[in-house]
């Protein structure tokens, strides 16, 4: 990684910094004994995901990412910490017993197999720096011409996920 | 920047986020494991876009974040509908179908 030539100093530290955060992040998502800090330490892994789409050039969908995950999902997510009245501080009683015997091996296993078959075939490809980034208005006219059988699609399921939400959630 | 670097680090989430789908008990945070596995998909679809200088990966990243949204609304709803029926969010307690 180092021999690789003309780096991009700043992109890699910040990548660096960010992905750290990310993972420390993520880690503490799924270990905390607090839904609350759960769902705030999983505002900075997502927000860390929106930076790294910037690295990537994808400005549009890290804007994105800002205003339907740390928006919206977010909120959903504590209204329903709130609505299930989960135990205020920590609470012994969010794991499963003897679960992380079985959920490190496969965590590592699949770590492991997905590490080596990636660092096999990707082992120093470079993401080209010198490409024109898209702009929205390309990413537009992917939606609305090449793919819009999925975007109608995705309309129905959003509806559909709207009514029965609704349907699921209504009290009567 | 190598692609690899981005392809790992959406493994190491991924990864993070399968462990907390096995080891958690409380639906609301299965939920949330759940939302760092499709963030990790995220990142390897944009790393494949800029590396193959291809618009789709960024449409479907969209489409991707929009289905998560979706999900989250419906899994919260029927947490909310299992909570308001047993007092209770364990997915370990909910084994009426096992007969």
């Amino acid at each position: 990684m180092i021999a690789v030539e003309n780096i991009n100093v700043g992109q890699q530290v910040g990548f660096g910094i960010i992905a750290l955060m990310m993972i420390v992040g993520a880690i503490r998502v799924v270990t905390n004994k607090n839904v609350v800090h759960a769902a705030l330490w999983l505002v900075v892994v997502l927000a860390g995901a929106a930076a790294q789409y910037l690295l990537l050039a994808a400005e549009f969908v890290a804007v994105t990412q800002v205003l339907v995950y740390i928006g919206a999902v977010m909120v959903l997510f504590l209204f329903g910490t709130m609505l299930t009245r989960s135990k205020v501080g920590n609470d012994e009683n969010l794991d499963n017993r003897n679960g992380a015997f079985i959920g490190i091996p496969v965590a590592l296993l699949l770590l492991g197999t997905l590490t080596y078959g990636l660092l096999k075939t990707y082992k120093a490809e470079r993401l080209p720096l010198k490409n024109t980034p898209f702009n929205i208005q390309q990413l537009s006219d992917s939606i609305f011409s090449q793919y819009l059988l999925p975007f109608w699609a995705l309309s129905f399921v959003l509806l559909a996920a709207v009514i029965g939400a609704i349907v699921l959630a209504r009290r009567d | 920047m190598l692609i690899s670097e981005f392809l790992l680090l959406g493994a190491v989430l991924f990864c993070i986020g399968v462990y907390g789908v096995i080891v958690r008990k409380n639906a609301v945070l299965v939920l949330m494991s759940i939302e760092l596995i499709l963030n990790s998909v995220n990142i390897n679809l944009l790393a494949f876009s800029l590396k193959y200088n291809d618009i789709s990966g960024q449409t479907f990243a969209l489409y991707i974040i929009a289905v998560a949204a979706a999900e989250v609304g419906v899994g919260l709803a029927l947490v909310l509908l299992i909570y308001r029926n047993k007092r209770n969010i364990s997915l370990d307690e909910l084994s009426e179908m096992k007969g």
